[in-house]
């Protein structure tokens, strides 16, 4: 049988044998965290630490600042340094509350929930956003939010996005692999919130032993299923992973929840499960450290705040001086000038890669080939959107279904005329939506 | 420079990773994929054809180059689009034609229907063919004398235009009368073969391009009340510039349509009009004509066949929607 998938798409280099085989490393970080006040889409967390606080590991440090906003929480013991605006991967200045590291990790005393099957929607949903758990694939979108649809009878799937389509990226493979219970017990508190509600783990078909993993522990679960999808950039894009689990649709101005669906990454739904099994709030990720420029590729458990140039040193540094340094992966990543940048709730990876792709192929000629047409998910003709760009053919662009571009990079990376196509798409989109926002 | 700064790295926004396929090594191959066929020319019709085709590439080469230095722009004659437009345009000319008729016919292509456009990309009509058919308006006599083992004969099409028996099989491997390049259809099959494998073309025009137009020839001689004769049909197919134009030059990715439901449509208008042209016109071929004319049409096509996004609902409903808005 044909793997599920979409059409268009593209099948990059995948890189993910530099660190697949490589077990999760616990790394404890250096004296410094950083904690940006924005980690999420939303209203900017407020601080509620003053300079010269004692924290623990698990203070509040930041509460939500508003509906879709989710509060941060120390990572390490030690003492509030200040709150100063801090370079991020974006290379933005974000105000963030600087913690120094005592060493000791003295934990907060939990307060335990009830146990999960005496725990009511309301309540599981409260703690997951008390916990700071925001959509870790990259988006960062509070998941409390997203699970508390305005119509819950109306989903019908909830998918853990287990594809990990990014090339380079391991972490969610490596928490497959080796956490496999805190993953479906996520999803099954996931699909617990919804009275009618399957769950579905979403794997590309390269990842296979992962996929036999989980489907042994959901083999005698009536509810979940694992979906093998074709291995494919972007199969893990929400719009696309929704249409190859169960066929249905959704646009730019529409929610998955209006398909019925959830979508959650993998070490989201890990999150969900530890605030709601435990009440323990968002601390760390797993991220992938990897690239050709990296002596040691490996995955870390990452405590969130940690600077990034701790994880490479860990990692045994650079073979050889990396040309870009990505944080992401290459087809969503963001390039960084500097290492010194802490990691956030949604930073999945460090790609160190010794050729700059992008710097080596000028731009040409566009040849018409129609590649970029082929290749794009969303049915657009990238060529005519950027075309329009370029000419400041605003109404052309919206005419010709530009906001619908989900910013793969798929037209990027195909076009033989080595055109900036998603680049030009992307800037107009920032344009007309902050026009819309006016 | 203090020495933080010098440590920054370059930046880019996403994605930062490439596809190997470039636009000359797309061109290459399209070169590397006609040479069969060329080759074939070539042994068919001696040196001649050699130098024609040399002559032709030279020309468009060298047009595209002195052009480019004239008017100060960067030379972009690395790229290989010239060297393709060079040889389709020689694999269009008989091999008996005096040297300067692919030297002009190279200039017109490069310099006319290509350069004064705006260069590679611009172009709507497809250069080889725009100089194809300027040189049978201006050399009908020269553009139309086919050699065959050092005779001027008819070719295949003429023939059977006239109602004489032909061999398809000659046909089918080159053993015919015809300009340089299109006379054998396994040679430039086996070019289309490179194309399609390597994923630089597919079959969406030259298969609705082929399959239109046999099912034109079967209609108009169903009509004609010639009944469904198979030789006949497979020396339409085989003959003249068919398959060298479907596989090659209908498939001129500047001159064909984006969308791939406009591929069809032109590849489907490709085939009326050639068999229109081959079946109701004077001439006996009609496929450098068709394809030109189909160049004309692209952007209506294209404009036609804009495909609605992913998750954009039908239209009816969408233009419901908007009423809605206003509303």
């Amino acid at each position: 049988m044909a793997n599920l998938t979409f059409s268009g798409g593209i099948h990059p280099y995948e890189g993910k044998e530099l660190s697949k085989d490589k077990p999760i490393k616990t790394i404890l970080p250096g004296n410094e965290l950083v904690y940006p006040v924005s980690q999420h889409i939303g209203a900017p967390a407020k601080p509620i630490v003053n300079k010269g606080d004692h924290v623990l590991v698990g203070t509040k440090i930041a509460e939500a600042g508003g509906f879709v906003s989710a509060p941060i929480y120390s990572t390490v013991s030690g003492t509030v340094k200040g709150i100063e605006k801090r370079r991020v991967v974006t290379g933005a200045m974000i105000d963030s509350i600087i913690v120094e590291n005592d060493g000791l990790y003295e934990e907060v005393e939990w307060v335990r929930p009830k146990p999960l099957d005496e725990l009511t929607v309301e309540e599981k949903i409260a703690l997951i956003r008390e916990a700071g758990v925001v959509g870790m694939g990259g988006a960062g979108f509070p998941t409390a939010v997203k699970l508390a649809p305005k119509e819950p009878d109306k989903i019908d799937y909830v998918i853990a996005n287990c594809s990990e389509c990014e090339p380079y990226l391991t972490s969610d493979y490596r928490r497959m692999i080796e956490e496999p219970e805190l993953l479906v017990g996520g999803l099954r508190i996931a699909v617990s919130l919804f009275p009618h509600a399957r769950g579905i783990l979403a794997v590309e078909d390269n990842k296979k032993d992962a996929a036999a993993i989980l489907q042994k522990i959901v083999a005698d679960d009536p509810l979940i299923d694992v979906k093998i999808v074709q291995t494919k950039y972007p199969e893990g894009a929400e719009r696309m992973l929704i249409y190859a689990c169960t066929g249905r649709q959704i646009n730019s101005s529409m929610l998955p929840a209006d398909a019925g669906c959830i979508v959650d990454n993998v070490d989201t739904l890990c999150a969900v499960n530890r605030a709601v099994t435990e009440g323990r709030p968002l601390m760390e990720r797993i991220v992938t450290i990897t690239g050709d420029a990296i002596t040691d590729p490996c995955n870390y458990k990452v405590r969130i705040g940690m600077n990034y140039r701790d994880l490479i040193e860990d990692a045994g540094g650079f073979v050889t001086e990396p040309a870009k340094i990505i944080s992401g992966g290459p087809m969503m990543g963001f390039a960084i000038f500097d290492l010194d940048v802490p990691t956030t709730k949604t930073a999945s990876a460090i790609t160190c890669l010794t050729k700059d792709a992008v710097a080596e192929l000028e731009p040409s000629a566009c040849i018409n080939c129609a590649k970029c047409v082929e290749v794009c998910p969303e049915r657009l003709i990238p060529k005519n959107l950027a075309d329009a760009v370029e000419n400041g053919q605003e109404e052309r662009f919206l005419a010709e279904y530009g906001m619908e571009c989900c910013e793969c990079g798929c037209c990027s990376y195909i076009c033989p005329a080595r055109r900036q196509l998603t680049q030009l798409i992307k800037g107009m989109r920032k344009i007309q939506l902050a026009k819309r926002r006016k | 420079m203090s020495e933080e700064n010098a440590k920054m790295r370059r930046v880019s926004s996403n994605p930062h990773v490439r596809s190997a396929v470039t636009t000359s090594n797309i061109m290459f191959w399209v070169t590397v994929s006609l040479l069969p066929a060329a080759g074939f020319g070539i042994y068919r019709f001696g040196i001649n054809a050699l130098i024609i085709l040399l002559l032709s590439v030279a020309s468009t080469v060298g047009t595209e180059f002195l052009y480019e230095k004239l008017m100060k722009k960067p030379v972009t004659i690395g790229d290989f689009s010239a060297v393709v437009t060079g040889l389709l345009l020689g694999m269009n000319l008989p091999s008996t034609v005096i040297w300067y008729i692919p030297v002009l016919g190279g200039i017109f292509a490069i310099f006319i229907v290509k350069m004064l456009f705006g260069g590679l990309g611009q172009n709507f009509m497809n250069p080889a063919l725009g100089a194809r058919c300027f040189l049978l308006i201006s050399f009908p006599a020269a553009m139309t004398n086919f050699p065959l083992d050092a005779v001027s004969s008819a070719t295949p099409l003429a023939a059977l235009k006239n109602g004489e028996p032909v061999n398809v099989l000659n046909m089918v491997t080159g053993n015919i009368s015809g300009t340089i390049g299109e006379t054998s259809m396994i040679c430039i099959v086996i070019g289309a073969c490179i194309l399609i494998l390597l994923g630089i073309i597919d079959l969406k025009i030259p298969g609705s391009y082929i399959v239109s137009f046999a099912l034109f020839v079967v209609i108009v001689q169903l009509i004609r009340g010639n009944g469904f004769n198979s030789a006949y049909l497979s020396a339409q197919l085989a003959g003249g510039g068919l398959m060298l134009g479907a596989f090659f030059m209908a498939t001129d990715y500047v001159t064909s349509p984006i969308t791939a439901s406009g591929k069809i449509l032109y590849g489907i208008f490709l085939g009326i009009m050639t068999g229109i042209f081959r079946m109701f016109g004077t001439a006996a071929e009609g496929v450098s004509y068709a394809i030109i004319l189909g160049n004309l049409l692209v952007p209506l096509i294209e404009k036609i066949t804009l495909p609605r996004a992913f998750g954009i609902p039908k239209p009816v409903r969408e233009k419901h929607g908007k009423e809605a808005d206003k509303a």
